[in-house]
């Protein structure tokens, strides 16, 4: 998919990948609400190797005004890369692969949240990708899901983000940086498990249709399993502490 | 502006009205797109050209072929870019200046179509390894906007680089030059073609205009090969899928993508 030749051994003959997981293994995740002080709700997400800290502003006035829609809130995303996040030093300006996953992560949320309720009004959620090892924008966007949530924005759902893919000729889940560059296929799920809802969803690479299917099959799956810790995030912030975000 | 325009409540639910009859309002079935006509060869300065006319909605797409530096990492490859604009004589929201968003989408799943689908054998593209590849620029300028810019511009850009000439260069004294009159055949592997599908409500609905696209609840927009895979795919809109509707979304995709196909190809003849 990047093209790139590398002589890395994605899978080895017991089935054992690069970083050590299974087949149907996801990264280890951990995410934890509400650890900044200023923003009306925050996340901190861990996907394997990247790390991610998402702020939540809003619902609040709309600025330029023009934006704003008397009839329903709207969600404004950012989704961004600090220059230090990736190997060589990115350019810390918008590029256009950011405008686009800034856009499909809005789509995203939008069926989650109860916009309807804030007329009027924006709702700004901000990405920083403070390191970046592949499936940053499912990180991002599970990330996004806890921080709207511990803003105490009505949701629908939670909307967790997981990948699958093709590497070695064989359908694996969630995707690393190694398996993007020289596997054959990713394609980022993001999924409302409780309205059983695909809210996002983009493929890089070749898939027969079968193995389409395996992979949003398993993708579900693994969106499954992080959303159990989405909700662990939630509880440990709000059940353990009795909603004391100092802690 | 490719996926906001206002409608009117009345036109909106007369369209939403028709589909519980399986009916569309320019009287297609639901998965029928509307009539393609491709035109090869239109801008012949361009090494390849195609004019996509898709309904109402029309593209112009140039190749222009030229010698370029590698990147570091790819030495061994050559070197394709596609873009996308929406000119301001396309539609009357259309405006100049930075491109939206929804431009920047536009032109990223247009050239993830193609490079995803390794449409062009970039191995064959290399005049000397880390120092000199051929580079393949693939430039859409939408002229006439009735919605779905996604699929035309998939069309347009696949007949473009189906049908480019690219020129022969040899290297001297390490700076390639062109061998005036020469030129090799582009190396296909593949026709890549999108399907854009809109749902409103239950329904999917194939290759929406521009009336139909104000109303969609969600959309996707699936590319396959010529073996019938899925190589890209890219979901928008407001809402989500299900499982089965997405699954029933790459059946389609692969089944009007074969139909497409054979136009791009009996155009590519027509033209030689």
């Amino acid at each position: 998919m990047g093209g790139r030749d590398t002589d890395i051994v994605l899978l080895d003959e017991n089935g054992i990948r690069s970083d050590g997981r299974k087949v149907n293994e996801t990264r280890k995740v951990s995410i934890k609400a509400g650890v900044l002080k200023n923003a009306n709700g925050s996340a901190y997400i861990e996907f394997g190797d990247n790390k991610i800290l998402v702020g939540v502003y809003g619902p609040r006035d709309v600025h330029p005004k023009h934006m704003s829609d008397t009839n329903t809130g709207i969600i404004r995303c950012r989704y961004h890369m600090t220059p230090f996040s990736v190997g060589e030093r990115k350019n810390p300006a918008p590029s256009r692969r950011e405008i686009e996953i800034s856009k499909v992560i809005k789509e995203a949320l939008e069926p989650a949240v109860m916009l309807k309720q804030f007329p009027r009004t924006a709702v700004d959620v901000y990405m920083e990708v403070l390191q970046a090892d592949g499936g940053t924008r499912c990180a991002a966007l599970t990330g996004a899901s806890v921080a709207l949530a511990d803003a105490g924005i009505p949701m629908r759902d939670l909307v967790a983000g997981c990948a699958a893919g093709k590497a070695a000729d064989t359908i694996i889940l969630d995707v690393n940086n190694e398996e993007d560059q020289a596997g054959q296929a990713d394609l980022p799920i993001g999924y409302m498990p409780n309205l059983e809802k695909i809210t996002l969803l983009q493929l890089d690479g070749i898939l027969t249709s079968d193995e389409y299917k395996k992979c949003l099959e398993i993708g579900i799956d693994g969106c499954k399993q992080v959303y159990e810790i989405q909700k662990k995030a939630l509880q440990d912030k709000y059940f353990t502490t009795g909603g004391n975000n100092n802690d | 502006m490719t996926s906001h325009t206002t409608i009117d409540t009345l036109k909106k639910t007369h369209i939403i009205e028709l589909l519980k009859d399986g009916k569309r309002l320019d009287g297609r079935s639901l998965e029928q797109p509307r009539e393609l006509s491709i035109d090869i060869g239109v801008i012949p300065k361009a090494e390849g050209s195609a004019r996509a006319r898709l309904g109402d909605t029309e593209v112009v797409a140039g190749v222009k072929v030229q010698p370029e530096r590698p990147f570091p990492d790819t030495g061994d490859q050559g070197m394709l870019m596609c873009t996308a604009e929406i000119l301001p004589i396309a539609h009357p929201t259309a405006e100049t200046g930075p491109p939206t968003p929804d431009v920047v989408e536009l032109a990223r799943v247009t050239d993830r179509g193609i490079r995803e689908s390794k449409m062009l054998d970039m191995k064959e593209l290399v005049l000397e390894k880390n120092k000199s590849v051929i580079g393949v620029f693939c430039d859409n300028a939408v002229t006439d906007h009735d919605g779905n810019l996604f699929d035309v511009c998939s069309y347009a850009t696949t007949a473009a680089i189906n049908s480019c000439k690219i020129p022969k260069y040899e290297m001297k004294d390490d700076a390639p030059v062109k061998i005036e009159d020469e030129f090799i055949e582009p190396p296909i592997s593949t026709l890549p073609v999108s399907v854009t599908m809109i749902r409103i409500g239950d329904y999917i609905l194939v290759d929406p205009n521009m009336d139909e696209w104000s109303c969609l609840d969600a959309r996707i927009t699936i590319t396959t090969n010529s073996d019938g895979n899925v190589v890209a795919l890219q979901k928008g809109g407001s809402d989500g899928f299900t499982y089965e509707q997405l699954t029933k979304c790459a059946e389609i995709s692969i089944a009007v993508g074969t139909k497409i196909r054979e136009i791009i190809k009996d155009a590519s003849k027509a033209s030689e």
